[in-house]
C-alpha cells in the first residue's frame, strides 16, 4: 500500500497484483482516506465489497464476482468489465462500469445508481428493490426478473423474458425487446416518464442522449400488468 | 348415533377422509391447498430408535449428581467469532411476516434465557428480534427481502438458505392476508399481494458460485461472522459435501418434517426425505471429508422432546433446531382457543392454517388484535421452560449411556426398532447386528 498526494485529497493506492482483496476491503471498511485507487484487480472477487461510507474508489481493470457488493454510499468506478453480481444488494452510492457486466448486475439492489456503459448479461436487475440501473448497451435474457421497485434503463436491446413476474419496478428500453416475461407489458410513456428517463440518463452521465428529444423518444416503458399479484387458478398456464 | 365404524362401515385406506376432503376442496375451489406446519403423514422417525443404556458393559453416570455438559460451539472453523450456545437446541429460521412481532420477540426472549440462538427468516431482521436475541443468526435467502449489510454486521452468524425440509426446491410464500404495511415495507412489496418468492438465489448458481458468494459475505463482515448453509433434506450426502467445499462453518440439515408458514400441501407431503434418513448421509459426508465435528451439523425437522435431541446427537449432529415445537411452546394450538379453532374450520391440535393470518394464538398472524394476545414475556418464559425440559431429558438419556457431555453420544448407543429405521439410520435392528441396505457406504 503506497500513499500518494493527488489533487487536494489524499489517495491511497492498492496494487492487487501484490496485495490481497482482504487487505483492500479491511482498509475500505475502516478508511483512512477518502479516495482510493486499485491497480491490477486481475478479475478478483468481492473487490470493494461492503463499502460503508462516502469513498471514491477507482478500480483500474477487470473485476470478478460481486464487485461493490452491498455498497453503501461509495462512489466506485471500474475501468474495465465486471463479473457476476456487480453491486448486488447495493443500498446507496454510485457504481459505474466502463466496460461490460456479467449476469445478475445490480441484483436485489435497494438503492443507489448502477451505470454499465457497455452491455449487461442475463438477469440484470433481478429482484431489484429500489435502485436505479442504466445500461448503455444491451442486456441479456431475463432482465428485471421479479424486479420489485426501482428503475432500469436500457439504451440498447433487451433479451427474452424481460420483466418476468415483475412487481413495481419500471423498465425503459430504447432498442428491440425479445419476448416479454410473464405479467410484463408495455406501458404508455407519459411526460412524467420522459422526465424520469431524462433524469436517469443525466445522472448516469449520458447527457448527449438525455438532451436529445429524438433519442428519448425511441424509448418504450415496461412494467407489471399486475395480473399475477394474487393466486388465480385461471392463470396457471401463464407461470 | 353410532360411529360409522360401529355400524360396520369401512373407510378406504386409499381414499381416506383427508383424501376425500382434498378432492372435494380442489373441485370446489380450483386451487391447491396451501397450509403451514410440516409433513403430517407417518414417517420413520427418531421414535423408531432406542437407547441401550448402561448395565455391566457400560458405566452410567449418576442422574442428578454427575455432570453432563450441554454446550456447543458453532462456527469455529474459519477464524470467525464463533457462537457459543449453552444447550444444543437452537431456534430455526422463521420470518417476521410469517410470525407476529410478538412471537419473534418471544422466541428471542426464550432462547436467550437458556443461552441459545434464534434465526431470522425470509423477511429481514426486526428490532424486536435483534433486541431480544442474545445470539441471532441472519438468513440470506433467494428473495433477499430486507437484506441489509448493516444487519449482516449486526448478526452473530449468517445463514445462506438453499432450502428447507418442508419444500426442498421451493421458494418462500406469504399470502396477502399477512402482507401488511409493515411487512410489505420490509420486503419492498405491494401491500396485500400473494408473495411467491424465488427458489433460486439471484446472483449465484451452483456450488462453485456459492464458494465465491460466501467469500463475499465474509469480506463484507470482515471475516468475523460464521457462515451457516441450510439445506432441505433431499440429497444430503452430496449437498453437505458441496456446502463444506463452498466454505460453510455450519451445515443446517432440515428434514421433511420441518415446518413452514405456507406451502402447497402436495409439496409438504411429497418432497424431501425424513431427517432420520438424511442425517446419517450428512454425517458420512462430513466423515469422508474429515470434517465431522469440525464443520458443525445442525439437524432439524420433527424435534419434539429430549429423546429426539439425544438421538440426533447420537447419530452425529452437533445440535438440533426447532421451529414447530417452539411455536407450540409459545402457545400455538392451545386448547384455550378451541372454540376459535372450530370457527376457523379446524381444531386445537390440528390447526395448520398459518398462511391464513387468523391464528387465534396471535403467533402466525399480522392482525394486531390477534397478535396482541401473545404476551412475549410469558410466551418467552414458556419457551425457555420447554428448552430446559428438552435439555434435561437429553441429559437423562446421555447419563444413562455413561456420557458426561451430550456430544459424547454415539451411534453405538442406539438400536433400531424397525427394519425401515435400521436401513435409514444405519443403526442395527434391535437384537441383531443387521443393518439393511449395506450400512455406511452411501457414496
Amino acid at each position: 500500500m503506497e500513499t500518494l498526494n493527488e489533487t487536494l485529497q489524499e489517495t491511497i493506492t492498492f496494487d492487487l497484483g501484490t496485495e490481497g482483496v482482504r487487505d483492500l476491503n479491511a482498509e475500505l471498511h475502516a478508511p483512512t482516506a477518502r479516495r482510493y485507487r486499485v491497480k491490477n484487480p486481475l478479475g478478483a472477487h468481492a473487490v470493494a465489497a461492503g463499502v460503508d461510507g462516502d469513498l471514491e474508489i477507482l478500480i483500474e481493470g477487470d473485476v470478478g464476482y460481486y464487485c461493490a457488493g452491498m455498497n453503501q454510499d461509495g462512489r466506485i468506478t471500474v475501468e474495465g468489465s465486471a463479473g457476476p453480481g456487480v453491486a448486488e444488494n447495493m443500498m446507496s452510492g454510485v457504481v459505474r462500469i466502463r466496460g461490460n457486466a456479467s449476469q445478475s448486475a445490480g441484483a436485489t439492489a435497494h438503492g443507489g445508481l448502477l451505470v454499465i456503459e457497455g452491455n449487461a448479461s442475463t438477469r440484470c436487475g433481478i429482484s431489484l428493490k429500489g435502485a436505479d440501473i442504466v445500461v448503455g448497451g444491451d442486456i441479456g435474457a431475463m432482465g428485471a426478473f421479479m424486479a420489485q421497485a426501482g428503475r432500469i434503463v436500457v439504451c440498447g436491446d433487451a433479451g427474452d423474458g424481460l420483466g418476468d413476474s415483475i412487481f413495481e419496478a419500471r423498465v425503459y428500453v430504447r432498442g428491440e425487446v425479445g419476448a416479454l416475461g410473464a405479467d410484463c407489458i408495455e406501458k404508455d410513456m407519459g411526460p412524467e416518464h420522459r422526465a424520469e428517463l431524462k433524469e436517469l440518463l443525466t445522472r448516469a452521465g449520458m447527457t448527449e442522449g438525455a438532451d436529445d428529444p429524438a433519442y428519448l423518444g425511441r424509448f418504450r416503458r415496461y412494467g407489471s400488468a399486475r395480473t399475477l399479484y394474487h393466486f388465480n387458478s385461471d392463470h396457471s398456464g401463464r407461470y | 348415533m353410532r360411529s360409522p365404524e360401529d355400524r360396520g362401515l369401512r373407510e378406504s385406506a386409499t381414499y381416506d377422509r383427508a383424501a376425500i376432503a382434498a378432492i372435494q376442496h380442489a373441485a370446489d375451489t380450483g386451487v391447491y391447498d396451501i397450509r403451514g406446519w410440516g409433513a403430517k403423514r407417518p414417517l420413520p422417525h427418531f421414535d423408531d430408535l432406542l437407547f441401550l443404556g448402561s448395565s455391566m458393559s457400560r458405566y452410567p453416570l449418576e442422574g442428578y449428581r454427575e455432570r453432563c455438559d450441554t454446550d456447543v460451539v458453532l462456527g469455529d472453523l474459519h477464524e470467525a467469532d464463533p457462537i457459543h450456545i449453552d444447550i444444543p437446541v437452537t431456534i430455526a429460521g422463521m420470518s417476521f411476516g410469517a410470525l407476529s412481532a410478538q412471537a419473534k420477540e418471544a422466541l428471542g426472549r426464550g432462547a436467550s434465557a437458556v443461552g441459545t440462538s434464534t434465526t431470522t427468516g425470509d423477511g429481514g431482521m426486526t428490532d424486536e428480534e435483534r433486541g431480544h436475541s442474545d445470539k441471532l443468526v441472519y438468513q440470506l435467502l433467494p428473495s433477499r427481502y430486507g437484506m441489509n449489510p448493516d444487519h449482516l454486521r449486526a448478526a452473530d452468524a449468517l445463514e445462506v438458505v438453499l432450502g428447507q425440509g418442508a419444500k426442498p426446491g421451493g421458494g418462500g410464500m406469504l399470502l396477502g392476508q399477512k402482507i401488511t404495511e409493515r411487512v410489505a415495507g420490509m420486503r419492498t412489496l405491494p401491500v396485500g399481494i400473494d408473495q411467491r418468492s424465488a427458489c433460486r438465489h439471484p446472483d449465484w448458481t451452483g456450488p462453485d458460485d456459492l464458494a465465491i458468494k460466501i467469500h463475499e459475505l465474509r469480506e463484507i463482515t470482515d471475516w468475523q461472522k460464521p457462515v451457516f448453509v441450510k439445506i432441505g433434506a433431499s440429497r444430503p450426502y452430496y449437498d453437505v459435501k458441496l456446502a463444506v467445499a463452498a466454505g460453510a462453518d455450519v451445515v443446517v440439515l432440515d428434514g421433511m418434517q420441518g415446518g413452514t408458514a405456507a406451502t402447497q400441501e402436495v409439496f409438504i407431503e411429497h418432497v424431501g426425505i425424513p431427517i432420520l434418513a438424511a442425517l446419517p448421509q450428512a454425517v458420512q459426508a462430513l466423515q469422508e471429508l474429515d470434517m465431522h465435528r469440525k464443520v458443525k451439523l445442525i439437524a432439524s425437522g420433527g424435534i419434539r422432546n429430549g429423546a429426539d435431541v439425544a438421538k440426533a446427537l447420537a447419530l452425529g449432529a452437533d445440535a438440533v433446531s426447532i421451529g414447530t415445537a417452539a411455536l407450540i411452546a409459545l402457545g400455538d394450538n392451545d386448547p384455550q382457543y378451541a372454540e376459535e379453532y372450530e370457527l376457523l374450520g379446524s381444531a386445537a391440535g390440528y390447526y395448520d392454517d398459518f398462511q391464513d393470518g387468523r391464528d387465534p394464538a396471535g403467533i402466525t398472524t399480522q392482525d394486531p388484535r390477534l397478535a396482541a394476545r401473545l404476551d412475549p414475556v410469558a410466551a418467552g418464559h414458556r419457551l425457555a421452560n420447554y428448552l430446559r425440559v428438552l435439555t434435561l431429558e437429553a441429559q437423562t438419556l446421555a447419563r444413562a449411556c455413561g456420557k458426561s457431555h451430550l456430544l459424547h453420544l454415539e451411534p453405538e448407543d442406539l438400536v433400531a426398532l424397525t427394519v425401515e429405521a435400521a436401513a435409514m439410520s444405519r443403526i442395527p435392528l434391535a437384537g441383531t447386528s443387521w443393518v439393511p441396505g449395506g450400512g455406511r457406504d452411501f457414496g
